[in-house]
């Protein structure tokens, strides 16, 4: 048994890391796009590993369904010029992959470094019904609150993909 | 009549403001206002004289009046007070006199000039700073009027300041003396810190019982610095001729009653200090001495009638200083009062020329006697007073102090005075003989002056003859019973030092008459023989080309070194400040990119620092 | 035995990476891209703490759902206001924005 979750760990965390360095390294938009999807599965795969199946489901509808659409549609409608240059690196890439591997190393050793009070008891039972409770009881409020940050986002989306008048 | 003496100076004082902003538009009126005031300080300052002589009031015990001005209890007392002694009461007789009389000549002469208003009414300021100069009752309040005497000749000297050479003359004059009364304000602040006081009186009384005479010798020759500046003594005589710049009148009371005499005067009334110093009073003398001669040198090549009368003026000053030296202040006041009369005469009588010519060369007048009787009279007889012929007021004055330097052993400085008494006579005769007699020039005609510049004349030239007889022999010494400290003193009369000087004079009338009396290519071959000389004496021993190369090189020469380190120095201090400020700035505008991206780079490459810091072993963090 | 530490290594290493693109990519599309990875970092992050600290308890997952939800938002807005730049430039690349100097 734990051969398998081992197996199938670093089996998604290949497929994630190598899903998104293509994300980022790619030069086609489109491919990156592409690549993010698999990456989302990826993740949504990993946390079934943690047994948070209601959470890979809300990652595959959410991330790899609406968000990558969304992209993939914000992709299409500011096209312009060789889509196979299409995502290039600015001037300060070398200075941001110091920065960030340097950041890696730091964390890596952070966290290498701490021994953590682990205890492997049994679940919840059923995620869905834990998470329900979750919200409509202890998070009730940031619930409402996240619903309405929904709302103004989407408002807010829509004012600004709508355009100012000049542009209609 | 002593209570009411404050009233001499403040009478012409008035006489300022009034004509500055009343009588400025009336001419007429200005003239009045001026004249009535002095007038009435004349009559005043005779009834101070009488009442002086009759009531015997001493030098010793002289009346005094004053109120205090600025008091710091236990540190500082200074009064506004007045002093009348004799020699208070003979200078304000003087000065009066002179100035009454410049100023009704100054009706005729200045008559037609735009600044006839402002004229006068700087002429009752310079009477009255003189009068509250002599007036004083110490040191703070002379120096005070010795200031206002420094700038009304400012003033007059300039008085034509859209000539430059006449603005030049008055700023030469001001700075000079400002020189030399930085040295009178430094030495009478040493009194005033070793005797606590200002007063003449008090300090008079304090000053012969002190013992640290070195100290005091640095005070009295500090003070000695103001006369020299002042009465134009070498070597910050320099001031003087160029005052010849300003209209005659003023020339001729500058040089007769109010700026030259006030150093004179300063001397005589610091005179108890002087007289305690032996060494000091050895210096003033030769100091005196030295300028008479040295002037009297210059005059004689000079060809500017008034820049004669100026070096003239100069050496008898060093005659008076001379005799204040020998210890001899009665002879020197003596002096004063009767040079008082014959130089401003004599200045007058120039200006009679002069406005008569418009012209002051004397090589380019000849002849005037014919046209201008009066004055070449007056002049005839005040130059015989200045040259030492008796019985004239210059015979007696002079003779008084050749016989008192002879009488305390200044062998050579009374050879010295005997010189300068020929050279005297030369010169003036030369003058005489020049512009007076001689070929009338072609294009020159005199015309005498209206009478209210003769009258003043005649008057003086009455003054030049009988001035002198107050102090002859025969009057048993007048003078000299009246204005002296301690015992009254007065020199034999010494009949071989009279003799001498009457031949003296004459040899030296008699030689100007040789050279210039009669047609004669003398002269000209004598300063073609020492044309060294000749030109050294021209150019008045280069004084002021020395000091103008002293001043080039060294204050100049500073001031390039200041004006250098100004602006490479503290400039560019402040200017390197300033160009960092800037380049640096616009170096660390490039950071504000307005690129989100590199925003965020920032931020993460902080966190990575910060991340860094906190996890490093130094500073106890995870990374051990 | 695969340890929370692999799992925080993993969300570290996607974060990195994640922001590495958020800092060099010239597509401003690609950058959100970006930042979606390192939303999904620390993600996994929650939901591995919550596994192996707190098995009990779904705390771990309800903020990861809260995560999503700013992330459905953000994206949302930021994909609307890099086509309202596009229409005002014709220009998507970020670097070319310099609207926040001055």
């Amino acid at each position: 048994m734990p051969d398998t979750t081992a197996l199938f760990f670093w089996l998604l965390a290949a497929i994630v890391i190598a899903s998104a360095l293509a994300v980022v390294l790619l030069k086609n938009i489109v491919h990156s796009a592409l690549f993010l999807v698999l990456t989302f599965a990826g993740v949504a795969g990993l946390y079934i590993l943690l047994s948070a199946e209601f959470l890979a489901a809300v990652q595959i509808l959410v991330y790899a369904g609406a968000i990558a659409v969304l992209i993939v549609f914000a992709i299409m409608l500011t096209r312009r010029g060789d889509i196979r240059a299409s995502n290039l690196f600015n001037v300060n890439y070398l200075a941001a992959a110091v920065v960030s591997l340097v950041l890696f190393v730091i964390a890596a050793l952070a966290t290498g470094r701490m021994t953590w009070m682990t205890t492997t008891g049994p679940g919840p039972g059923s995620n869905v019904g834990a998470i329900a409770e979750a919200f409509l009881g202890p998070y009730a409020v940031p619930f409402e609150v996240a619903a309405i940050l929904l709302l103004v986002g989407m408002v807010g989306a829509i004012l600004l993909a709508r355009g100012g008048k000049q542009d209609q | 009549m002593t209570s009411y003496a404050w009233l001499i100076p403040v009478l012409p004082a008035i006489a300022f403001p009034i004509i500055v902003f009343i009588t400025r538009k009336v001419r007429f009126l200005s003239a009045l206002v001026a004249i009535a005031a002095i007038a009435a300080s004349f009559v005043m300052a005779v009834g101070v004289l009488q009442e002086v002589f009759l009531l015997g009031i001493t030098m010793e015990h002289p009346v005094e009046y004053a109120v205090p001005w600025l008091q710091i209890p236990g540190l500082l007392k200074i009064e506004a007070g007045i002093l009348i002694d004799p020699l208070t009461a003979v200078m304000l007789l003087v000065v009066t006199l002179v100035a009454l009389l410049v100023e009704i000549y100054s009706v005729g002469y200045m008559h037609g000039d735009p600044g006839f208003s402002s004229f006068f009414s700087y002429l009752s300021l310079f009477s009255a700073s003189m009068l509250g100069l002599v007036l004083a009752n110490n040191y703070f309040m002379i120096f005070f009027f010795w200031e206002l005497v420094g700038l009304c000749s400012y003033l007059l000297i300039g008085f034509y300041y859209h000539k430059p050479e006449a603005a030049r003359a008055g700023l030469k004059a001001f700075v000079t003396n400002r020189v030399a009364d930085f040295g009178f304000m430094l030495g009478f602040f040493f009194l005033f810190a070793m005797f606590g006081t200002f007063n003449f009186r008090e300090l008079a009384e304090a000053i012969p019982g002190y013992q640290n005479t070195a100290f005091l010798a640095l005070a009295a020759a500090l003070v000695f610095i103001g006369p020299i500046g002042k009465s134009a003594q070498f070597p910050l005589h320099v001031w003087l001729p160029d005052a010849m710049e300003g209209p005659t009148p003023v020339s001729a009371l500058i040089h007769a009653a109010t700026m030259v005499a006030a150093g004179v005067y300063l001397l005589a009334r610091a005179f108890v200090l002087f007289a305690s110093l032996p060494d000091v009073m050895l210096l003033v003398a030769y100091v005196g001495g030295f300028t008479a001669l040295f002037s009297a040198t210059i005059a004689v090549a000079q060809r500017d009638i008034k820049r004669i009368l100026a070096y003239s003026t100069m050496s008898q000053l060093g005659y008076m200083v001379m005799a204040m030296g020998v210890g001899s202040m009665t002879a020197g006041m003596f002096h004063l009062m009767t040079h008082a009369f014959f130089k401003a005469l004599l200045f007058l009588g120039a200006g009679s020329v002069i406005h008569a010519l418009e012209e002051q060369d004397i090589f380019r007048m000849g002849g005037l006697y014919k046209d201008m009787k009066v004055t070449t009279t007056t002049f005839v007889i005040a130059a015989l007073a200045l040259a030492g012929l008796p019985p004239l007021a210059g015979f007696w004055s002079k003779d008084e102090i050749l016989a008192a330097t002879f009488d305390h052993g200044f062998t050579g400085l009374y050879i010295l005075g005997t010189l300068v008494a020929f050279l005297t006579a030369f010169y003036m005769f030369r003058l005489i003989f020049v512009a007076f007699f001689g070929k009338r020039r072609a294009g020159l005609h005199g015309h005498e002056s209206p009478l209210t510049m003769t009258v003043p004349l005649l008057i003086l030239a009455v003054l030049s003859v009988v001035s002198g007889f107050v102090g002859t022999p025969f009057t048993e010494h007048g003078f000299s019973t009246f204005v002296y400290y301690g015992e009254p003193h007065h020199v034999e009369p010494n009949y071989a030092v009279m003799l001498i000087s009457v031949l003296v004079a004459l040899a030296g009338i008699g030689l100007a008459w040789l050279f210039y009396g009669r047609p004669s290519d003398v002269p000209e071959r004598i300063a073609n023989r020492y044309r060294s000389l000749y030109n050294l004496l021209v150019n008045k021993y280069y004084i002021d080309e020395i000091y103008l190369w002293l001043f080039r090189r060294v204050v100049l020469g500073l001031s390039e070194a200041f004006n250098w380190h100004d602006r490479h120095v503290v400039d560019g201090i402040f200017d390197g400040v300033g160009d960092m400020t800037r380049i640096s700035g616009r170096k660390l505008r490039l950071l504000q990119t307005g690129n989100l991206q590199t925003y965020a780079l920032v931020i993460f490459t902080a966190v990575v620092i910060i991340a860094l810091w906190m996890a490093a072993p130094v500073f106890g963090g995870v990374v051990q | 035995m695969i340890t929370l530490n692999h799992y925080l290594a993993l969300g570290g290493l996607l974060f990195c990476i994640g922001l590495f693109g958020a800092l060099a990519k010239k597509n401003a599309v690609a950058v959100l891209m970006g930042i979606e990875l390192m939303l999904n970092a620390v993600n996994i992050n929650l939901v591995a703490f919550n596994h192996f600290l707190e098995p009990a308890r779904v705390t771990g997952q309800v903020f990861a759902i809260f995560v999503i939800v700013v992330a459905a938002a953000e994206v949302a807005v930021g994909l609307a206001l890099v086509l309202n730049i596009y229409r005002r430039r014709l220009e998507s690349n970020v670097d070319d924005l310099d609207w926040m100097k001055w």
